[in-house]
Protein backbone atom coordinates (compact mmCIF):
# COMPACT_ATOMS: atom_id res chain seq x y z
CA UNK A 1 0.00 0.00 0.00
CA UNK A 2 1.23 3.60 -0.65
CA UNK A 3 3.51 5.34 2.22
CA UNK A 4 5.04 8.47 2.09
CA UNK A 5 7.31 10.07 4.67
CA UNK A 6 8.94 13.48 5.36
CA UNK A 7 10.84 15.27 8.10
CA UNK A 8 13.14 18.42 8.61
CA UNK A 9 16.08 18.68 9.98
CA UNK A 10 18.76 21.52 10.11
CA UNK A 11 18.43 22.84 6.98
CA UNK A 12 16.72 20.89 4.86
CA UNK A 13 13.25 18.80 4.34
CA UNK A 14 13.33 14.92 2.97
CA UNK A 15 10.76 13.58 1.39
CA UNK A 16 9.90 9.96 0.65
CA UNK A 17 7.91 8.46 -1.86
CA UNK A 18 7.10 4.97 -2.02
CA UNK A 19 7.66 3.96 -5.86
CA UNK A 20 5.16 1.13 -6.27
CA UNK A 21 1.94 1.52 -8.72
CA UNK A 22 -0.64 -1.29 -7.71
CA UNK A 23 -4.18 -2.10 -8.59
CA UNK A 24 -5.68 -4.39 -6.24
CA UNK A 25 -3.78 -6.80 -5.01
CA UNK A 26 -1.15 -6.79 -8.38
CA UNK A 27 2.16 -4.70 -8.41
CA UNK A 28 1.96 -2.83 -11.81
CA UNK A 29 4.90 -0.94 -11.27
CA UNK A 30 8.13 -0.46 -9.38
CA UNK A 31 9.47 2.16 -10.44
CA UNK A 32 6.75 5.11 -10.91
CA UNK A 33 7.90 8.41 -9.10
CA UNK A 34 5.48 9.60 -6.87
CA UNK A 35 7.11 12.81 -6.44
CA UNK A 36 6.98 16.60 -8.08
CA UNK A 37 9.23 19.27 -7.60
CA UNK A 38 7.34 22.31 -7.88
CA UNK A 39 10.05 25.30 -7.54
CA UNK A 40 13.30 25.64 -7.00
CA UNK A 41 13.10 24.59 -3.77
CA UNK A 42 10.00 23.22 -3.52
CA UNK A 43 9.15 19.14 -3.43
CA UNK A 44 5.67 17.44 -3.47
CA UNK A 45 4.54 13.50 -2.96
CA UNK A 46 1.29 12.76 -3.78
CA UNK A 47 -0.48 9.39 -3.32
CA UNK A 48 -4.66 8.80 -3.28
CA UNK A 49 -6.78 7.06 -5.89
CA UNK A 50 -4.88 7.03 -9.00
CA UNK A 51 -5.59 9.61 -12.11
CA UNK A 52 -6.32 11.85 -9.43
CA UNK A 53 -2.66 11.79 -8.40
CA UNK A 54 -1.01 12.86 -11.74
CA UNK A 55 -4.18 15.09 -12.89
CA UNK A 56 -3.76 17.02 -9.53
CA UNK A 57 0.21 17.01 -9.00
CA UNK A 58 0.44 18.35 -12.66
CA UNK A 59 -2.26 20.92 -12.26
CA UNK A 60 -0.34 22.41 -8.95
CA UNK A 61 2.86 22.38 -10.81
CA UNK A 62 1.72 24.34 -13.91
CA UNK A 63 0.12 26.79 -11.74
CA UNK A 64 2.53 27.68 -9.57
CA UNK A 65 4.95 27.98 -12.73
CA UNK A 66 2.35 30.33 -14.01
CA UNK A 67 2.55 32.44 -10.74
CA UNK A 68 6.53 32.16 -11.54
CA UNK A 69 6.56 33.38 -14.83
CA UNK A 70 3.62 36.13 -14.05
CA UNK A 71 5.49 37.59 -11.06
CA UNK A 72 9.13 36.50 -11.58
CA UNK A 73 9.30 35.23 -8.36
CA UNK A 74 7.89 32.01 -6.76
CA UNK A 75 5.82 31.64 -4.23
CA UNK A 76 7.11 31.20 -0.71
CA UNK A 77 6.64 26.96 1.00
CA UNK A 78 4.06 28.66 3.30
CA UNK A 79 1.75 30.50 0.50
CA UNK A 80 2.35 27.36 -2.07
CA UNK A 81 1.03 25.21 0.45
CA UNK A 82 -1.90 27.66 1.01
CA UNK A 83 -3.15 27.28 -2.44
CA UNK A 84 -3.20 23.74 -2.82
CA UNK A 85 -4.74 23.29 0.19
CA UNK A 86 -7.29 25.67 -0.58
CA UNK A 87 -7.24 24.09 -4.44
CA UNK A 88 -8.26 20.99 -2.86
CA UNK A 89 -10.98 22.45 -0.52
CA UNK A 90 -12.62 23.91 -3.01
CA UNK A 91 -12.53 20.32 -5.07
CA UNK A 92 -13.71 18.59 -2.10
CA UNK A 93 -17.21 20.55 -2.72
CA UNK A 94 -17.39 19.75 -6.46
CA UNK A 95 -18.85 17.45 -8.48
CA UNK A 96 -15.64 15.60 -9.06
CA UNK A 97 -13.33 16.12 -6.31
CA UNK A 98 -9.58 15.03 -6.22
CA UNK A 99 -8.99 12.21 -3.57
CA UNK A 100 -5.01 12.94 -3.21
CA UNK A 101 -2.98 13.46 -0.17
CA UNK A 102 -0.09 15.57 -0.14
CA UNK A 103 3.44 16.05 1.67
CA UNK A 104 4.72 19.31 0.68
CA UNK A 105 7.99 20.13 1.70
CA UNK A 106 10.17 23.49 0.88
CA UNK A 107 12.74 25.75 2.03
CA UNK A 108 12.35 29.17 2.68
CA UNK A 109 15.11 31.43 1.24
CA UNK A 110 13.50 34.61 1.33
CA UNK A 111 15.13 37.79 3.68
CA UNK A 112 11.99 37.36 6.58
CA UNK A 113 12.88 33.65 6.72
CA UNK A 114 16.31 34.26 7.38
CA UNK A 115 16.75 34.69 11.16
CA UNK A 116 20.07 34.44 13.69
CA UNK A 117 19.52 30.89 14.32
CA UNK A 118 18.06 30.13 10.10
CA UNK A 119 21.31 32.04 8.53
CA UNK A 120 23.99 29.48 8.82
CA UNK A 121 22.20 27.00 6.48
CA UNK A 122 20.69 29.46 4.66
CA UNK A 123 16.95 29.41 5.26
CA UNK A 124 13.84 27.85 6.75
CA UNK A 125 13.05 24.38 6.51
CA UNK A 126 9.00 23.89 6.07
CA UNK A 127 6.87 20.90 5.81
CA UNK A 128 3.42 20.54 5.26
CA UNK A 129 0.97 17.29 5.80
CA UNK A 130 -2.14 18.02 3.24
CA UNK A 131 -4.81 15.08 2.79
CA UNK A 132 -7.71 15.16 0.16
CA UNK A 133 -10.37 16.93 2.34
CA UNK A 134 -8.00 20.16 2.48
CA UNK A 135 -6.65 19.89 6.27
CA UNK A 136 -3.24 21.35 6.14
CA UNK A 137 -0.83 21.17 9.16
CA UNK A 138 2.85 22.41 9.40
CA UNK A 139 4.19 19.81 10.84
CA UNK A 140 8.19 18.65 12.01
CA UNK A 141 7.69 15.58 10.14
CA UNK A 142 4.79 13.73 8.76
CA UNK A 143 3.40 10.51 7.22
CA UNK A 144 0.56 9.37 4.59
CA UNK A 145 -0.57 6.23 4.62
CA UNK A 146 -0.97 2.71 6.87
CA UNK A 147 3.12 3.35 7.08
CA UNK A 148 1.87 6.53 9.17
CA UNK A 149 0.99 4.67 11.95
CA UNK A 150 4.64 3.04 12.41
CA UNK A 151 6.57 6.19 11.26
CA UNK A 152 4.77 9.00 12.94
CA UNK A 153 5.49 7.13 16.84
CA UNK A 154 8.77 6.02 15.57
CA UNK A 155 9.29 9.76 14.37
CA UNK A 156 8.11 10.97 17.94
CA UNK A 157 11.33 9.11 19.46
CA UNK A 158 13.90 10.20 17.49
CA UNK A 159 13.15 12.76 15.44
CA UNK A 160 15.39 15.69 16.06
CA UNK A 161 15.07 19.13 14.29
CA UNK A 162 18.87 19.97 14.59
CA UNK A 163 20.24 16.75 13.05
CA UNK A 164 22.37 16.70 9.96
CA UNK A 165 21.53 15.40 7.16
CA UNK A 166 23.02 12.15 7.52
CA UNK A 167 21.36 11.75 10.55
CA UNK A 168 18.21 12.53 9.20
CA UNK A 169 18.47 10.00 6.18
CA UNK A 170 19.38 7.67 8.88
CA UNK A 171 16.08 8.32 10.66
CA UNK A 172 14.49 8.12 7.47
CA UNK A 173 16.04 4.63 6.97
CA UNK A 174 14.51 3.79 10.15
CA UNK A 175 11.00 4.32 9.38
CA UNK A 176 11.10 2.40 6.08
CA UNK A 177 12.54 -0.54 7.52
CA UNK A 178 10.16 -0.52 10.34
CA UNK A 179 7.32 -0.50 7.86
CA UNK A 180 8.83 -3.01 6.08
CA UNK A 181 9.34 -5.09 9.22
CA UNK A 182 5.57 -4.66 10.79
CA UNK A 183 3.48 -3.68 7.58
CA UNK A 184 2.46 -6.59 5.56
CA UNK A 185 1.75 -4.98 2.33
CA UNK A 186 4.64 -2.63 2.76
CA UNK A 187 6.09 -0.93 -0.36
CA UNK A 188 9.78 -1.99 -1.54
CA UNK A 189 11.02 0.99 -3.49
CA UNK A 190 11.38 4.43 -2.58
CA UNK A 191 12.21 7.37 -4.34
CA UNK A 192 13.70 10.05 -1.68
CA UNK A 193 14.17 13.75 -2.67
CA UNK A 194 16.09 16.49 0.27
CA UNK A 195 15.34 20.35 -0.41
CA UNK A 196 17.33 22.99 0.71
CA UNK A 197 19.37 26.37 0.21
CA UNK A 198 21.15 24.74 -2.93
CA UNK A 199 17.08 23.41 -4.47
CA UNK A 200 15.93 19.96 -4.66
CA UNK A 201 17.97 16.84 -5.71
CA UNK A 202 17.72 13.43 -5.36
CA UNK A 203 19.05 11.11 -2.63
CA UNK A 204 19.95 7.77 -2.57
CA UNK A 205 19.26 5.48 0.41
CA UNK B 1 -17.90 8.39 12.66
CA UNK B 2 -19.53 11.98 12.20
CA UNK B 3 -17.80 14.60 10.00
CA UNK B 4 -17.07 16.77 12.95
CA UNK B 5 -15.34 14.29 14.91
CA UNK B 6 -12.44 13.16 12.09
CA UNK B 7 -9.85 15.89 13.33
CA UNK B 8 -11.21 16.73 16.88
CA UNK B 9 -10.90 19.65 18.89
CA UNK B 10 -12.74 22.01 21.71
CA UNK B 11 -13.18 25.62 21.76
CA UNK B 12 -14.59 27.37 24.98
CA UNK B 13 -15.35 31.29 26.11
CA UNK B 14 -16.12 32.62 29.21
CA UNK B 15 -17.27 36.16 30.70
CA UNK B 16 -15.51 37.97 33.46
CA UNK B 17 -15.60 41.28 34.46
CA UNK B 18 -14.94 43.65 32.24
CA UNK B 19 -13.60 40.74 30.54
CA UNK B 20 -13.54 37.76 28.25
CA UNK B 21 -11.52 34.68 27.80
CA UNK B 22 -11.87 32.38 24.83
CA UNK B 23 -9.67 29.00 25.04
CA UNK B 24 -9.18 25.78 22.52
CA UNK B 25 -6.58 22.60 22.82
CA UNK B 26 -3.76 22.14 20.17
CA UNK B 27 -4.66 18.76 18.69
CA UNK B 28 -5.45 18.01 15.16
CA UNK B 29 -6.05 14.24 14.17
CA UNK B 30 -7.09 12.55 11.58
CA UNK B 31 -9.69 9.98 13.32
CA UNK B 32 -7.94 8.37 16.37
CA UNK B 33 -3.99 9.35 14.56
CA UNK B 34 -2.52 12.85 15.74
CA UNK B 35 -1.36 14.54 12.87
CA UNK B 36 0.09 17.80 14.21
CA UNK B 37 -0.36 19.52 18.25
CA UNK B 38 0.27 22.93 16.98
CA UNK B 39 -3.03 23.61 15.47
CA UNK B 40 -4.47 26.81 16.61
CA UNK B 41 -8.57 26.91 16.68
CA UNK B 42 -8.84 30.60 18.17
CA UNK B 43 -8.02 33.49 14.96
CA UNK B 44 -7.96 36.90 15.77
CA UNK B 45 -10.73 39.45 13.95
CA UNK B 46 -10.17 42.84 15.68
CA UNK B 47 -8.34 43.92 19.04
CA UNK B 48 -10.89 42.80 20.90
CA UNK B 49 -12.47 40.20 18.95
CA UNK B 50 -11.67 36.90 18.71
CA UNK B 51 -13.36 33.85 16.62
CA UNK B 52 -13.18 30.10 17.50
CA UNK B 53 -14.01 27.70 15.19
CA UNK B 54 -13.61 23.74 16.17
CA UNK B 55 -14.57 20.89 13.59
CA UNK B 56 -13.43 19.39 10.26
CA UNK B 57 -10.27 21.04 9.89
CA UNK B 58 -10.72 21.68 6.46
CA UNK B 59 -13.51 24.21 6.88
CA UNK B 60 -11.73 25.45 10.18
CA UNK B 61 -9.22 27.55 7.43
CA UNK B 62 -11.60 27.91 4.20
CA UNK B 63 -13.75 30.02 7.03
CA UNK B 64 -11.04 31.80 8.71
CA UNK B 65 -9.59 32.80 5.11
CA UNK B 66 -13.83 33.73 4.15
CA UNK B 67 -14.25 35.54 7.68
CA UNK B 68 -11.11 37.30 7.15
CA UNK B 69 -11.87 38.53 3.86
CA UNK B 70 -15.45 39.68 4.86
CA UNK B 71 -14.54 41.51 7.93
CA UNK B 72 -11.65 43.83 5.88
CA UNK B 73 -14.63 44.33 3.53
CA UNK B 74 -16.82 45.49 6.17
CA UNK B 75 -14.01 47.82 7.39
CA UNK B 76 -12.80 49.27 4.30
CA UNK B 77 -17.08 50.13 3.05
CA UNK B 78 -18.37 51.37 6.68
CA UNK B 79 -14.95 52.83 7.53
CA UNK B 80 -14.80 51.38 11.22
CA UNK B 81 -13.99 48.05 13.01
CA UNK B 82 -16.66 45.42 13.39
CA UNK B 83 -18.48 45.03 16.63
CA UNK B 84 -18.87 41.90 17.92
CA UNK B 85 -22.67 41.51 17.68
CA UNK B 86 -22.16 42.43 14.11
CA UNK B 87 -19.72 39.74 13.75
CA UNK B 88 -22.06 37.16 15.26
CA UNK B 89 -24.97 37.92 12.94
CA UNK B 90 -22.02 38.26 10.12
CA UNK B 91 -20.86 34.35 11.29
CA UNK B 92 -24.36 33.75 11.61
CA UNK B 93 -25.67 34.38 8.13
CA UNK B 94 -22.42 33.25 6.10
CA UNK B 95 -22.95 29.63 7.57
CA UNK B 96 -26.43 29.87 6.55
CA UNK B 97 -25.59 30.35 3.09
CA UNK B 98 -24.61 26.80 2.69
CA UNK B 99 -27.59 25.59 4.50
CA UNK B 100 -27.97 22.40 2.85
CA UNK B 101 -24.16 21.49 2.22
CA UNK B 102 -23.01 23.13 5.30
CA UNK B 103 -19.55 23.89 6.73
CA UNK B 104 -18.42 21.55 9.70
CA UNK B 105 -18.17 23.91 12.63
CA UNK B 106 -19.23 25.27 15.27
CA UNK B 107 -18.03 28.74 16.21
CA UNK B 108 -17.55 30.76 19.32
CA UNK B 109 -17.00 34.28 19.16
CA UNK B 110 -15.71 36.31 22.28
CA UNK B 111 -14.71 39.76 22.35
CA UNK B 112 -15.40 43.31 23.46
CA UNK B 113 -18.63 45.43 22.44
CA UNK B 114 -18.37 49.40 23.04
CA UNK B 115 -20.75 51.36 25.38
CA UNK B 116 -21.72 54.61 23.24
CA UNK B 117 -20.98 57.02 25.35
CA UNK B 118 -21.23 60.85 24.89
CA UNK B 119 -17.23 61.87 23.25
CA UNK B 120 -17.75 59.14 20.68
CA UNK B 121 -14.88 57.79 21.91
CA UNK B 122 -15.89 54.27 23.65
CA UNK B 123 -14.78 54.83 27.42
CA UNK B 124 -16.63 51.13 28.70
CA UNK B 125 -16.76 47.65 27.83
CA UNK B 126 -19.54 44.94 27.54
CA UNK B 127 -18.00 41.14 27.52
CA UNK B 128 -19.93 39.71 24.80
CA UNK B 129 -20.12 35.63 24.31
CA UNK B 130 -22.08 33.72 21.89
CA UNK B 131 -22.09 30.44 19.38
CA UNK B 132 -23.37 28.91 16.56
CA UNK B 133 -23.98 25.70 15.30
CA UNK B 134 -22.91 24.69 11.77
CA UNK B 135 -25.85 26.36 9.61
CA UNK B 136 -25.54 29.67 11.74
CA UNK B 137 -28.06 29.76 14.59
CA UNK B 138 -26.97 31.74 16.93
CA UNK B 139 -27.12 31.17 21.28
CA UNK B 140 -26.26 34.46 23.11
CA UNK B 141 -25.00 33.14 26.39
CA UNK B 142 -24.23 34.97 29.63
CA UNK B 143 -21.97 32.65 31.17
CA UNK B 144 -19.78 30.72 28.84
CA UNK B 145 -20.24 29.19 25.54
CA UNK B 146 -18.67 25.51 24.69
CA UNK B 147 -18.39 24.02 21.14
CA UNK B 148 -16.37 21.24 19.52
CA UNK B 149 -15.86 17.04 20.22
CA UNK B 150 -15.52 18.02 24.44
CA UNK B 151 -18.39 19.80 24.62
CA UNK B 152 -20.38 18.00 26.81
CA UNK B 153 -17.46 17.45 29.39
CA UNK B 154 -16.49 21.37 29.08
CA UNK B 155 -20.26 21.91 30.18
CA UNK B 156 -20.45 19.78 32.52
CA UNK B 157 -16.37 21.70 34.51
CA UNK B 158 -17.51 24.79 33.68
CA UNK B 159 -20.79 24.67 35.18
CA UNK B 160 -18.84 23.76 38.16
CA UNK B 161 -16.20 26.11 38.30
CA UNK B 162 -17.49 29.43 36.78
CA UNK B 163 -19.00 32.40 38.50
CA UNK B 164 -19.68 35.91 38.01
CA UNK B 165 -18.10 38.82 37.96
CA UNK B 166 -14.53 37.29 37.84
CA UNK B 167 -11.46 39.61 37.55
CA UNK B 168 -9.25 38.25 34.64
CA UNK B 169 -6.30 36.86 36.50
CA UNK B 170 -9.12 34.15 38.24
CA UNK B 171 -10.88 34.14 34.44
CA UNK B 172 -7.45 33.00 33.32
CA UNK B 173 -7.33 30.15 35.65
CA UNK B 174 -11.20 29.06 35.45
CA UNK B 175 -10.79 28.87 31.92
CA UNK B 176 -7.67 27.16 31.88
CA UNK B 177 -8.86 24.23 34.52
CA UNK B 178 -12.36 23.90 33.24
CA UNK B 179 -10.25 23.45 29.71
CA UNK B 180 -7.79 20.64 30.87
CA UNK B 181 -9.95 18.65 33.03
CA UNK B 182 -12.31 18.27 29.81
CA UNK B 183 -10.12 17.62 27.17
CA UNK B 184 -8.60 15.01 29.50
CA UNK B 185 -11.54 13.10 29.29
CA UNK B 186 -11.84 13.34 25.93
CA UNK B 187 -9.41 11.35 22.81
CA UNK B 188 -9.66 13.81 20.37
CA UNK B 189 -8.78 17.04 22.25
CA UNK B 190 -5.94 18.05 24.21
CA UNK B 191 -1.89 17.82 23.50
CA UNK B 192 -1.99 21.54 25.21
CA UNK B 193 -4.11 24.48 24.90
CA UNK B 194 -4.10 28.42 24.11
CA UNK B 195 -5.99 31.19 26.40
CA UNK B 196 -6.78 34.77 24.98
CA UNK B 197 -8.27 36.84 27.55
CA UNK B 198 -9.40 39.99 26.15
CA UNK B 199 -9.53 43.27 28.57
CA UNK B 200 -10.28 46.47 27.66
CA UNK B 201 -6.55 47.69 27.01
CA UNK B 202 -4.97 44.37 26.44
CA UNK B 203 -5.40 40.92 25.11
CA UNK B 204 -3.28 38.71 27.00
CA UNK B 205 -2.18 35.24 25.51
CA UNK B 206 -0.92 32.39 27.26
CA UNK B 207 0.00 28.78 26.13
CA UNK B 208 -1.09 25.41 28.22
CA UNK B 209 0.93 22.93 28.55
CA UNK B 210 -1.19 19.61 29.33
CA UNK B 211 -1.11 16.08 29.34
CA UNK B 212 0.84 14.94 26.35
CA UNK B 213 -1.30 11.24 25.88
Amino acid sequence: MECSFALTGNGYVLVASDTTAARSIVKMKTDEDKTKVLGPHLVMTYSGEPGDTVQFAEFVERNLRLHQIRHHQALRPQSAASWIRRALADSLRSRSPYAVNLLVGGFDTSVAAIREETEAVGGEPKLYWIDYLGTMAEVPFAAHGYGSYFALSLLDRYHNPQASLDEGIATLRRCIDEVSKRLIVAPSNYKVRVVDKDGVREVEL
Amino acid sequence: MSIMEINGGSVIAMVGKECVAIACDLRLGNQALTIATNFEKIFPVTDRLYLGLPGLATDVATLRERFRFRVNMYTIKEEREITPETFARLVSSTLYEKRFGPYFVEPVIAGLSPVPSASGKPEKWEPFIAATDLIGCLNFAKDFVVAGTSSDKLFGVAEGLWEPDLEWEDLFETISQTLMNAVDRDAFSGWGGIVHIITPDKVITRTLKARMD
